[in-house]
C-alpha cells in the first residue's frame, strides 16, 4: 500500500508541474504539499499490484506494441465513421453482440473496453467480470456468434494487453 | 514548418469534428450516435490539440494541451460507455433495423 502512495505522489507532482509550467521553487513547494496531501488521502485506492510496474518489458510492450496499434485503429475508426456518415444510403447494420474475454484485472479490462470503444465500429455497453463477458454495440454486425465475434473484435488487443497488465 | 503542419492538423481535426456532428444528426438511434460522437470527437479534438501544440510549442499552454490530450483519450470512451449502459438500463430501444440484442436477452 505504501508503494501505491508513492506512485500516486509522483504522478500528482508531475501533473502539477505540467499545470504550472514553467516551474519555479514557489510552485514546486506548494505542489509538493498538495501532492503529499492527495496521495495521503487517496493513495490506497490507486494501484493494487505495484509489483507489475517493475518489469521493463511491460513498458516496452505498452510503448511499441499497444500505442501504435491503438493510434492506427483510431484513425481507421474515424475514416470508417466518416464513410458511413457521408454515404447517402447510410450503410449500417447495428446490433449488440456478446464477446468473451480472458482478462481478469481491473486495469486490463478498462484498457480493453476503452480500446474497443475507439476501434472501428464498436462500442462497449457493459462488462460482466464474473463471467468474463463484454456486451459490444457493433455498427456493422458481421457475426452473431460469440466465438466469431470474439475473434474479430477482442483478440488483437487482448493478446497485447495480457502481456502488459496480467 | 511546424506552423504549417500544425495548421494542417487543426484543419483535419475540424473536418472530423464536423463529420461527427453530421453523424449525430443522421444516424438513427442513441447507440449509433454515440459511436459517431465518441470516435470522431476524440480523434478530431486530439488532432486540433496536437496541431495547437505544434503551433505554440512547449509553452505554459502547450504543456496543458498535452495533459488535455491524455485525459481526453482516457475519459471520452468511459463517458460513452456510461451513457450507453445507462440508456440501455432505462429502456431506450435500439433502432428497428438492428440485427440482435444480446444484452437484453441476457438481462431478462
Amino acid at each position: 500500500m505504501k508503494k501505491s502512495k508513492i506512485i500516486l505522489f509522483i504522478l500528482a507532482f508531475i501533473i502539477w508541474i505540467f499545470l504550472n509550467w514553467k516551474p519555479d521553487w514557489q510552485h514546486l513547494l506548494v505542489g509538493f504539499f498538495i501532492a503529499v496531501f492527495v496521495s495521503y488521502i487517496t493513495g490506497d485506492l490507486f494501484i493494487y499490484r505495484a509489483y507489475i510496474l517493475k518489469n521493463p518489458l511491460r513498458y516496452w510492450y505498452f510503448a511499441f506494441y499497444y500505442i501504435p496499434i491503438f493510434l492506427w485503429e483510431c484513425v481507421k475508426a474515424n475514416f470508417d465513421v466518416a464513410y458511413r456518415v457521408i454515404h447517402p444510403a447510410l450503410p449500417i447494420n447495428p446490433g449488440i453482440v456478446k464477446v468473451k474475454t480472458s482478462l481478469k484485472t481491473d486495469t486490463g479490462l478498462t484498457f480493453l473496453a476503452n480500446s474497443i470503444t475507439l476501434m472501428p465500429g464498436t462500442l462497449v455497453v457493459d462488462v460482466n467480470r464474473e463471467e468474463g463477458v463484454l456486451y459490444v454495440h457493433w455498427i456493422d454486425v458481421k457475426s452473431k456468434d460469440v466465438e466469431a465475434a470474439t475473434k474479430i473484435i477482442v483478440e488483437r488487443f487482448e493478446k497485447i494487453l495480457k502481456k502488459i497488465f496480467e | 514548418m511546424n506552423d504549417l503542419i500544425g495548421f494542417i492538423l487543426i484543419s483535419i481535426g475540424l473536418v472530423f469534428d464536423l463529420l461527427g456532428c453530421v453523424g449525430l444528426v443522421r444516424l438513427p438511434d442513441a447507440y449509433n450516435r454515440l459511436q459517431a460522437a465518441t470516435k470522431c470527437v476524440t480523434m478530431g479534438t486530439c488532432s486540433i490539440l496536437f496541431g495547437t501544440l505544434l503551433v505554440i510549442g512547449f509553452t505554459a499552454a502547450g504543456m496543458k494541451v498535452i495533459l488535455c490530450m491524455i485525459f481526453l483519450i482516457l475519459t471520452s470512451p468511459v463517458a460513452s460507455h456510461a451513457i450507453a449502459r445507462g440508456s440501455h438500463k432505462s429502456g431506450v430501444k435500439l433502432w428497428e433495423g438492428s440485427v440482435c440484442d444480446a444484452y437484453a436477452e441476457d438481462n431478462k
